[in-house]
């Protein structure tokens, strides 16, 4: 998507993004001053969405799209944390992989860093307020953050090309066709590996886990 | 627990299978699956004809399969970074067990 998104959008989402990035570095930081032993966590957290963001899965629309894994580090190290480890990805996928590109970074880690964590993250604690099932708040917390970063990105679209004729509301329905339909099975996939993820390391690294997030101490093994 | 994470597995590989299997090109020949960044690229330029995107990658991989193998990278050094951290908290609370029942 190099050069599609209109230099007055493209800098407007940079700066947008920028006081996200700048709060989670501060929050890295201080993570690993205070706890150094979750590095590792945080390592797998940052390959989880490394892996998920390169994986392109075929959708019943008949085009393919790829999952953000995002939601795993999010529910683990809070949003602003996991938006830098997204942000990371994204560069990674625009320079070596002319994936995404530079001129749609600050867009994408709106859309997939910062939107995606924060739902997954505020959908995870939802439900765990609610008492849901645990694993039942970590899927819809990844799944449902996966589809708001494509739903964000169709509307940064609609927003830059707003259709001729039917305008905002238009446009917007066409890139959710393109995006947010496309999307649907992925982000349920990527609920479904998140829960995977998860109880891998609840039950093998289960103190690590907890120290970060006592709810979820105490997965059977 | 195993029993759940196999469940899960099998849902992700149904999910991606479905689709695999059950469309068809429109037309003989057609392409599909193709992705969806191109086609959102599409539908902007059927939205304003006259847009020309106004810079290009600096460096792009030179055919499908230099970007397939970065890919492959990316998901290969990002499995290994979870694979590495699974592997060594297990090795390290199973000695940590194993040391405990020596020691009584």
């Amino acid at each position: 998507m190099e050069g599609y998104l209109p230099v007055g959008h493209a800098v407007g989402w940079g700066l947008a993004s920028a006081p996200f990035l700048a709060w989670g570095i501060r929050n890295l930081g201080k993570q690993l001053r205070e706890q150094p032993e979750s590095r590792l966590v945080l390592g797998a957290s940052g390959g989880f969405a490394f892996v998920l963001s390169a994986l392109k899965i075929p959708s019943v629309t008949g085009s393919c799209s790829h999952p953000t894994g995002v939601g795993l580090g999010a529910i683990l190290f809070g949003p602003a944390t996991m938006s830098v480890l997204g942000f990371v990805v994204l560069l990674f996928q625009a320079l070596l992989l002319a994936h995404g590109g530079l001129t749609t970074l600050g867009a994408n880690t709106f859309s997939m860093a910062i939107v995606g964590s924060f739902v997954a993250y505020g959908l995870y604690r939802g439900g765990a307020a609610l008492r849901l099932p645990t694993n039942l708040s970590i899927f819809l917390a990844a799944s449902i953050g996966d589809l708001a970063t494509y739903v964000v990105t169709s509307f940064q679209l609609a927003l830059a090309f707003p259709d001729p004729v039917s305008g905002f509301a238009g446009s917007a329905a066409k890139f959710l066709g393109i995006f947010a339909v496309t999307q649907i099975p992925l982000a349920i996939s990527e609920g479904l590996l998140t829960v995977l993820v998860l109880n891998l390391l609840r039950s093998h690294a289960g103190e690590q886990i907890a120290a970060l997030v006592p709810a979820l101490k105490g997965a059977s093994k | 627990m195993k029993r759940q994470n196999l469940l899960l597995l099998l849902g992700v590989i149904v999910l991606a299978l479905i689709p695999l299997l059950t469309i068809k090109p429109a037309h003989e020949g057609d392409e599909i699956f193709l992705g969806a960044d191109g086609q959102a690229e599409s539908a902007i330029t059927e939205i304003r004809p006259d847009y020309k995107p106004w810079f290009a990658p600096f460096w792009e991989p030179p055919s499908g399969e230099i970007e397939s193998l970065l890919f492959g990278l990316q998901a290969a050094l990002g499995a290994g970074a979870v694979a590495y951290c699974i592997g060594y908290y297990r090795g390290r609370n199973s000695s940590a067990k194993e040391m405990n029942a020596a020691a009584s």
